[in-house]
């Protein structure tokens, strides 16, 4: 069982979060001049990186939202923080 | 020299000390240049070669491998074949899948041990049953066998089935595909890369591609571990690394990348000829030939490169399993092991030209490509060859995105793999 660090909660059991989405992605806006492409690409299409990223969780337990930035090939993680802070 | 296998040649090499096996492929050094070189000695890249050969008389063709044969998905899979889809589109792919798989030995000179002992997806309330029933329906409409079965049947299928009073899930009945079945993987890919040997191919593995060659905005090759190859089209099929490539190519794709488990139990005396999968659990378990109860159930739900398997779906699965099958809780696993998955929004692969011209994908297969092997190589044959889709493919091209048609088969089927 890994355990990934909620920055409100602390490290709590990984079952406990849900992965949201990567973390970078802006809405198109005004939501109709961005055209099927553009909403195609911020709906559905990933970096999928292998290696270091940074994703949005959710702490199901909390209900928040955050930044955490993780190794998709060690499971190492680097940090966690809030939504619109910098870590 | 024996080059067929058959009961005879078996008996002859017998005879002579087995002196007269060949290599059942060659591994030659890349050539410069070549008209198709398919990414990914897995399953799909290996049938691509096959069938870009057979069906198109392109022999000029190569497969490249960074690792070994069936190294990803197709030698980690628990190799479950069916075509119980609910959409007209998924039917379509992959009961072509399914009637190609059907007389795969013979074509291919291999036995690939297909055995068609049939799935049987369990359901555990008067809501589920309507549910069931109505996936037999969809696809006796869509033109493939199914059964809505009760509990009684089921328990005649799978004997060993958990009856006890204080079932968390109990049986109330099931969906039953008797053409479904299973075969063994590495034969599969083996099959195929001897036959497409056969025909001139070249299997190039522990070359690494690290980039493509883009020339007035076209895909014109492959940088590789072991140095330039230029081709005429470029396929890519290297599943959970579809990401990895597309990035290179200058692109991105709808795909995060997962870790799928499975285990084994050590073998024991034939006691369930059939596959079963619970709805409740949404663990699935068959046994193998050699005896041993193979088990599966869903993704790792972490984003993952790490071919590994995190604890927590051990623990789902195997709880599942012994909710299932109480008598199974005396077996010893024997090993577990995970795969690197390529999950698509809506569980449905993508086949068909890439953002990048001359570079075509099949892709996205996720945690149940294996049964489609034989169409995917097949289609993503088609596409190169001729540029254009084959009409069973066309759904499930990259545009559907874009467009909004989807082939939702989570919703549409409720079935993971
Ligand atoms: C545990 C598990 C259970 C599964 N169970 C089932 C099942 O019961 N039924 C079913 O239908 N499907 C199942 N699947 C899914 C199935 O295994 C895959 O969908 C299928 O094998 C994909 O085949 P492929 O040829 O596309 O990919 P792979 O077999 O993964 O082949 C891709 C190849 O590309 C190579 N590659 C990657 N990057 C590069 C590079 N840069 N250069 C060169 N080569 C590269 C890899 O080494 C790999 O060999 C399961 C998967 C897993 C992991
Ligand atoms: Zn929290």
């Amino acid at each position: 069982m890994q355990r990934f660090p909620c920055p409100f909660c602390g490290p709590r059991d990984e079952t406990e979060f849900h992965f949201a989405a990567e973390a970078g992605k802006t809405r198109p806006e005004p939501a109709g001049e961005g055209g099927a492409e553009r909403w195609a690409e911020y709906l559905h299409l990933k970096k999928n990186p292998k290696g270091p990223t940074r994703e949005i969780w959710v702490h199901t337990t909390c209900g928040e939202f955050f930044l955490m930035e993780r190794d998709t090939l060690t499971h190492q993680v680097a940090g966690s923080s809030a939504l619109g802070v910098q870590s | 020299m024996t080059r067929r296998y058959s009961a005879f040649s078996l008996f002859r090499e017998g005879l002579r000390g087995h002196t007269g096996w060949q290599p059942a492929w060659r591994s030659p050094d890349p050539k410069p240049a070549y008209d198709a070189v398919i990414i990914g000695g897995g399953g799909h890249g290996l049938a691509t070669a096959y069938y870009l050969a057979k069906n198109h008389g392109m022999r000029n063709v190569a497969v490249i491998e960074k690792g070994w044969l069936g190294g990803g998905n197709t030698g980690r899979n628990t190799t479950t074949i069916r075509s119980n889809y609910f959409y007209p589109e998924s039917v379509a792919l992959y009961d072509f899948a399914l009637k190609l798989y059907e007389g795969l030995g013979r074509e291919l000179n291999y036995n690939i041990m297909f055995s068609q002992r049939g799935v049987v997806t369990v359901a555990h309330s008067e809501a589920e049953m309507e549910i069931a029933a109505r996936i037999v329906n969809a696809m006796q409409i869509n033109g493939t066998d199914a059964e809505l079965l009760g509990p009684d049947a089921v328990f005649d299928k799978a004997p060993l089935l958990n009856r006890g009073p204080k079932a968390r899930y109990p049986v109330f009945g099931g969906v039953w595909q008797g053409r479904a079945g299973g075969a063994r993987h590495d034969a599969v890919a083996w099959g195929y890369a001897r036959a497409a040997d056969g025909f001139g191919v070249d299997i190039i593995q522990n070359c690494e591609v690290t980039g493509f060659i883009v020339e007035n905005g076209r895909c014109a090759g492959v940088e590789t571990s072991r140095g330039s190859i230029r081709a005429g089209a470029v396929g890519l099929a290297v599943a959970g690394h579809s990401g990895v490539l597309a990035e290179k190519a200058g692109f991105a794709l709808p795909i995060q990348s997962y870790s799928l488990q499975a285990m084994v139990s050590e073998p024991v005396k034939p006691c369930l000829d059939t596959v079963v999968l619970y709805l409740g659990t949404g663990t699935y378990l068959f046994q193998s030939d050699k005896g041993e109860i193979v088990v599966g159930g869903g993704l790792d739900r972490v984003p993952s490169y790490a071919q590994r398997g995190n604890p927590p779906m051990q623990r789902t699965v195997l709880s599942g399993m012994l909710e299932m099958f109480p008598s199974f809780g005396q077996l010893k696993m024997l090993r577990q092991w995970a795969g690197n998955v390529d999950v698509v929004p809506d569980s449905s692969p993508i086949i068909g030209p890439s953002p990048l011209p001359g570079l075509f994908l099949n892709c996205g297969w996720g945690t149940g490509g294996f049964k489609s092997i034989t169409a995917g190589g097949w289609l993503m044959a088609h596409l190169i060859a001729t540029g254009s889709h084959h009409e069973i493919s066309r759904p499930f091209d990259l545009d559907r995105f874009a467009t909004g048609r989807l082939v939702d088969e989570a919703a549409g089927s409720g079935i993971a793999h």
